[in-house]
């Protein structure tokens, strides 16, 4: 558990940075400091290693004062990751993740063991471990920079916008890894980023801050998505916080209709049996493969001629996600699988925005 | 140029008390003393101010005067201050130290502090943020990632002090300028260009050494040499992890 207690940081030039923060992290839970640039989510987390230190205030780790701690001994326990990982150049990935172990005066081989299992741990082949940081791309870094703060297992994790040097794809992978990671870890993160998105992706509280350090609103992310307490945070949260509420809003119950489907190697003959203007095309095991129109279909199905641009959805996963089946879909059906990626049927956006529009229970207090 | 060769090549030149071997251990003393001095003040003062930030206006301005200084007229005047007060050839030695020193400092002091602010910045934040403390974050990070820049600040060194430590000849000392020196004086020039082969010939020598050195100590991660061949440096990183354990 991290508590900030009025937590203040005036800088020399009389600049508040941090003004009186109040907040706490819960143990084992992911609390993400979010807001514009200038608004001290930084210096916030620098404070709690120390790598700034308060001017007032105090911030507690466990009900121990930090103030009270020496400052190297501290930063050994808490893990760190920063924006471009700060890799060291010039030692090898397994040495670089063996850096705290070694600090901490582990023996060789436990070090060096401990350094392997964290390799493949964030998802990097084993073969990675000799090699130099320069020869890793950014997301394969980031990765190694998970792992080195992960090194001697520090109850709290302090990561510093460790996503945004990334391009999108890989942070999403990245931020996947990260909740699949956490959800084997639990350990108890300070998460800073400016992104909102990623904000309420990964935290399971969220604090908004506002320029010159002051919290403007600290909740769940589908809380703060559904009420921001103030313009600013409604502002800050976004245009579409409706829609990407649904994330945060299990699917409604829908009974998907059944779909014929066809797999590869389909006669165009066939494929055009059904009269449907768009056919979803499946695997062997009836798992989706994307869709073909049968007008323009003049051999059998090939897996080059499939449109993909429809998303799959599962009946336990988000609202968002099973609206986002039907609306990118081309023909209009969005597919719903099991959990084992098969095809269950199709259900279509009107159906889903139906049932998001007659909830059950206290979620309809809004609607008209 | 036949001349020069003949009087490379001559034995009696090889030999003796006045011979090749002696002028050149001589000038491998006066500018190994030098260079060490030299490193022994700048490699420290630069990593410092390199560390700390402090001190950078000043060292960029004393190194960048250090160069400006002429340095046959420093010696002269060395000689002229400090002779009279040093006895015999004390006199003499101790001023084209000064000399060989002025000038070797003002490399290696570049070379160090620049070498280690070069570091990046997120390499030094993180080494701090999980508990280096200054001189684990000095030791450990910044000085081998400042090494090809001390390494080639120390290299430019030698260089110079190679070449100048020829001046100890004009103030009686020996050293390979003695056959520059006397070769000018009795207008023998093939002893002048050879005793100019030897200078250039052990200035390729000590940078050729330097190079050796470069990639003794500096990490294949630090210069880039790893992507050329994989099976290399792995075999490299193995050796490596093997002398560790």
């Amino acid at each position: 558990m991290i508590r900030f207690e009025g937590a203040t940081k005036t800088f020399p030039d009389g600049t508040v940075a941090v003004g009186g923060l109040d907040l706490l992290a819960a143990t084992g839970s992911i609390t993400v400091l979010v807001g514009p640039s200038g608004c001290g989510k930084t210096t916030s987390l620098r404070m709690v290693n120390r790598m700034i230190e308060p001017t007032g205030g105090r911030i507690m780790i466990d009900d121990r004062d930090t103030a009270s701690m020496d400052a190297a001994q501290l930063r050994r326990g808490i893990g760190y990751v920063i924006q471009h990982a700060g890799l060291f150049p010039h030692r090898t990935i397994v040495d670089n993740i063996a850096t705290v172990p070694r600090l901490l005066g582990w023996d060789r081989s436990t070090t060096r063991n401990r350094a392997l299992e964290l390799i493949e741990r964030v998802g990097l082949p084993a073969s990675f471990a000799g090699r130099y940081p320069h020869q890793l791309s950014g997301g394969q870094q980031q990765r190694v920079g998970v792992a080195r703060a992960l090194a001697a297992d520090p109850p709290v994790m302090l990561m510093d916008e460790p996503f945004s040097a990334v391009d999108p794809v890989v942070r999403e992978q990245l931020q996947e890894e990260f909740l699949r990671l956490q959800s084997e870890l639990g350990k108890t993160i300070l998460f800073v980023t400016h992104d909102i998105d990623e904000a309420v992706k990964l935290g399971d509280q969220v604090a908004v801050l506002r320029v010159g350090g002051v919290l403007a609103q600290v909740a769940d992310p589908a809380t703060l998505l559904r009420d921001p307490v103030d313009d600013f945070v409604a502002d800050f949260a976004g245009r579409d916080r409706g829609y990407r509420g649904l994330g945060f809003r299990p699917a409604p119950s829908l009974t998907p209709r059944s779909e014929p489907a066809v797999t590869l190697g389909t006669s165009p003959e066939e494929v055009r049996r059904s009269g449907n203007a768009w056919v979803l095309v499946v695997d062997d095991d009836r798992r989706p493969l994307g869709w073909v129109e049968p007008a323009r279909v003049t051999e059998p199905v090939a897996t080059d001629r499939l449109h993909r641009g429809g998303t799959v959805a599962r009946l336990d996963g988000s609202s968002r996600a099973i609206l986002d089946a039907a609306l990118s879909s081309p023909s209009g059906r969005g597919v719903v699988v099991d959990d084992d990626g098969c095809l269950l049927g199709t259900v279509t956006s009107a159906e889903v925005v139906a049932a998001l529009q007659s909830p059950p229970g206290p979620d309809s207090s809004g609607q008209p | 140029m036949n001349d020069v060769l003949k009087w490379l090549t001559d034995g009696a030149h090889w030999r003796g008390g006045e011979g090749i071997p002696l002028r050149l251990g001589e000038h491998l003393l006066y500018s190994g003393l030098a260079l060490l001095v030299a490193a022994v003040l700048a490699v420290p003062l630069g990593l410092w101010v390199g560390h700390t930030g402090r001190g950078r206006y000043l060292a960029v301005n004393v190194s960048g005067g250090l160069r400006a200084v002429p340095s046959l007229g420093l010696l002269f005047a060395a000689i002229m201050l400090l002779g009279p007060r040093l006895s015999g050839e004390a006199g003499v030695f101790i001023p084209s130290e000064l000399v060989l020193v002025v000038l070797a400092v003002p490399p290696i002091l570049a070379g160090a502090y620049a070498g280690v602010e070069q570091v990046d910045a997120a390499a030094r934040d993180a080494a701090r943020g999980m508990g280096m403390r200054g001189w684990q974050v000095l030791w450990q990070v910044e000085v081998p990632n400042a090494m090809p820049l001390v390494i080639s600040g120390l290299r430019s060194a030698a260089l110079q002090v190679v070449a100048t430590a020829t001046l100890a000849a004009t103030v009686g000392l020996g050293g390979l300028g003695r056959f520059l020196i006397d070769g000018l004086s009795v207008r023998d020039y093939a002893q002048m260009a050879g005793g100019a082969v030897l200078v250039a010939a052990l200035a390729l020598l000590v940078d050729l050494l330097g190079a050796t050195l470069q990639r003794l100590v500096v990490s294949p991660g630090v210069t880039g040499q790893t992507g050329r061949s994989t099976a290399r440096t792995r075999r490299g990183g193995r050796l490596r992890l093997a002398l560790r354990s």
